[in-house]
């Protein structure tokens, strides 16, 4: 197979593929975090939920004192390489195009250097995200193989990324294919793993507030 | 054009005098190709030195599956350029478009040429070989692959002009209704053929080899651009070898770098700035045409550095992105509009389809995990105190 038949895969079947599993896959475990439903709380409502709810979704983004206090390098790390991977994803001026395709409808994009700076960014926080993980006696132990395998498949797209816009070593259609090929990777592991954090954290969250919220206290 | 079946024995020099080219126009030219091949300014005297007394070689130049947008290319110089002397100076012995002789005459000529100069002669092909059916493109009652093997085999060298004769070019699109492909696949799937085998009786000096192990240099593009042949040729006639190839066998010279790291417009890509469509503001300030579907950061050639029409332009200078014309399967890289960034497939009813296959699935295994909760609620029996205590 040359790069190029490489690359015409990766843009054709194999996107066809990883895109079948990602959408298919979120909506499964969706419907079945659904359809289990809850025991119907008899007890009478104090409060409304949705109210605690939607509350607790935009208040659990701003972490209280003593939390930060004490986990000061994971919530920092954590908001900068969530910001860098938002803003390279979803404003780099070629993936707003994709997500045209998809939506069809687009977005401005931000200067390429400063999408450039971000994912530099990111990839070294992700770095230091990991040292730090395994320095930590108590999270490494508490540390799955699929977390080390979530953390190379978030990765892996911005190192790819970055190398395929330098193009730096090989040629570039093999770069752009690799970068490609990676995210599909991202896109079929998504819905089964700790990456569907990025939808979940919303039910989460809700549920969390809604408990307060039927008791009509604070969430 | 000059006229092929004169002077076969003049030099090179003796060609290009009698055609009016001074001598310093002749060492400008060697000096452009040296510097064009990347090669060192204390080659310029040993290129004239060879050019001037090589002999002139045969070439056979064999069009199968092809539009002759290739030739058309190559010949259709505006004004009678060094290039387009150098190449008529080669002893052109076969080409059935330029050739003024036709059928049996014109066959005749071919393996004259090939019984004359077996070993040593160049042999450039375009467009592709079909396998499907041999009858899909005949030449003088012979097919395409049986001529091509048989001239192959006493070739020093073949030079596969133009994408067709590259890497398959359109005819070996999807679906590939002929069973196009290359010179270089057709080696790959025939080179053990003997040469015996394919009707070649007419070769009195045939050996029977191989074509296997032949140098392929090929030079992609649709069409290619003209100098790079005359580069390719050129540097065979100085150093009597081919020039460096990358993997794909093409001269590293012209294709060592992508039409996106030479684009004059490459800075805008740097900065994000693209053109939307073809007539906004970005297109009228000459932005980056990456949006528009350019396939130059794919894309091998020289396009941006050569140019075209005697130094013109360029595609993208004029306005229209790179369709990566000299890149294998370009015809089938979903669409010349498309960006790269963009699935050649299409993505929105890929999701109808996941969705609704995920709907129905997820409703399935959501019932099965009801089932399963109320079966265990079911099942349930209290823990006593005696289970506990039971060792």
């Amino acid at each position: 197979m040359s790069e190029i038949e490489f690359l015409n895969w990766v843009r054709g079947p194999a996107f066809e593929i990883a895109m079948t599993i990602f959408i298919a896959g979120i909506i499964i475990r969706f419907l079945e975090i659904f359809l289990l439903g809850r025991k119907t709380n008899l007890a009478e409502a104090k409060g409304s939920e949705m109210t605690g709810g939607l509350h607790t979704i935009v208040s659990r983004s701003i972490p209280d004192s003593n939390t930060f206090k004490r986990s000061t390098f994971k919530i920092v790390s954590g908001y900068i390489f969530h910001l860098g991977l938002l803003i390279t994803i979803f404003f780099f001026a070629p993936h707003i195009l994709l997500f045209k395709d998809i939506f069809g409808f687009g977005w401005p994009s931000l200067p390429t250097p400063v999408v450039d700076a971000f994912a530099v960014v990111s990839i070294i926080t992700l770095i230091a995200v990991l040292i730090h993980r395994l320095q930590d006696r108590v999270l490494k132990f508490l540390s799955s193989t699929e977390d080390y395998l979530v953390w190379l498949l978030t990765i892996l797209p911005l190192i790819t990324g970055y190398i395929a816009f330098h193009r730096i070593g090989m040629t570039a259609p093999s770069l752009l294919a690799i970068h490609i090929l990676s995210v599909e990777l991202l896109l079929i592991a998504f819905p089964f793993s700790k990456l569907m954090h990025a939808f979940t954290l919303v039910l989460a969250r809700w549920y969390n507030g809604a408990i307060s919220g039927y008791r009509g206290v604070q969430s | 054009m000059t006229d092929f079946s004169n002077g076969k024995d003049k030099s090179l020099a003796e060609v290009l005098r009698s055609q009016g080219i001074s001598r310093r126009s002749f060492l400008k030219f060697c000096a452009a190709t040296a510097s064009m091949m990347a090669m060192s300014p204390a080659m310029i005297p040993k290129i004239a030195q060879a050019l001037e007394s090589a002999r002139r070689p045969s070439v056979i130049w064999l069009s199968f599956q092809e539009c002759t947008g290739c030739t058309e290319s190559l010949t259709r110089a505006h004004t009678a350029t060094i290039e387009s002397l150098i190449f008529d100076s080669i002893s052109l012995d076969y080409h059935h478009t330029l050739q003024a002789a036709s059928g049996e005459a014109a066959e005749e000529a071919r393996e004259e040429a090939m019984n004359e100069n077996w070993g040593k002669y160049l042999l450039v092909v375009d467009g592709s070989i079909p396998t499907k059916d041999m009858g899909y493109s005949t030449i003088a009652g012979m097919s395409n692959l049986d001529m091509f093997l048989q001239t192959a085999a006493g070739a020093a060298a073949i030079i596969s002009v133009g994408t067709c004769a590259a890497f398959g070019g359109i005819p070996h699109a999807h679906p590939n209704p002929t069973g196009a492909y290359s010179v270089y696949d057709i080696i790959k799937m025939y080179g053990n053929t003997d040469v015996d085998g394919v009707s070649s009786a007419s070769i009195d000096n045939n050996s029977g080899g191989s074509v296997k192990d032949k140098p392929i240099i090929t030079v992609p593009g649709c069409p290619p651009i003209p100098v790079v042949i005359t580069g390719v040729l050129t540097h065979y006639l100085t150093f009597g070898t081919i020039p460096e190839l990358d993997h794909l066998g093409r001269p590293k010279a012209f294709y060592g770098q992508s039409i996106h790291d030479r684009c004059y417009r490459r800075p805008f890509y740097d900065k994000g700035l693209f053109a939307e469509t073809f007539d906004d503001e970005g297109a009228k300030k000459g932005w980056c045409l990456y949006k528009l579907g350019c396939k130059g950061p794919t894309t091998y050639n020289a396009c941006a550095t050569t140019k075209w029409n005697n130094g013109t332009s360029f595609p993208i200078e004029s306005g229209h992105p790179c369709l990566g014309c000299s890149e294998p399967h370009f015809w089938d890289g979903g669409g010349f509009y498309k960006a790269l960034s963009i699935p050649t497939i299409d993505i929105p009813t890929t999701a109808v389809y996941a969705a609704a296959g995920a709907a129905a699935a997820g409703v399935a295994l959501g019932a099965m995990n009801k089932s399963k909760k109320s079966n265990a609620a079911k099942e349930h029996t209290k823990t006593t105190i005696d289970d506990l205590e039971k060792e």
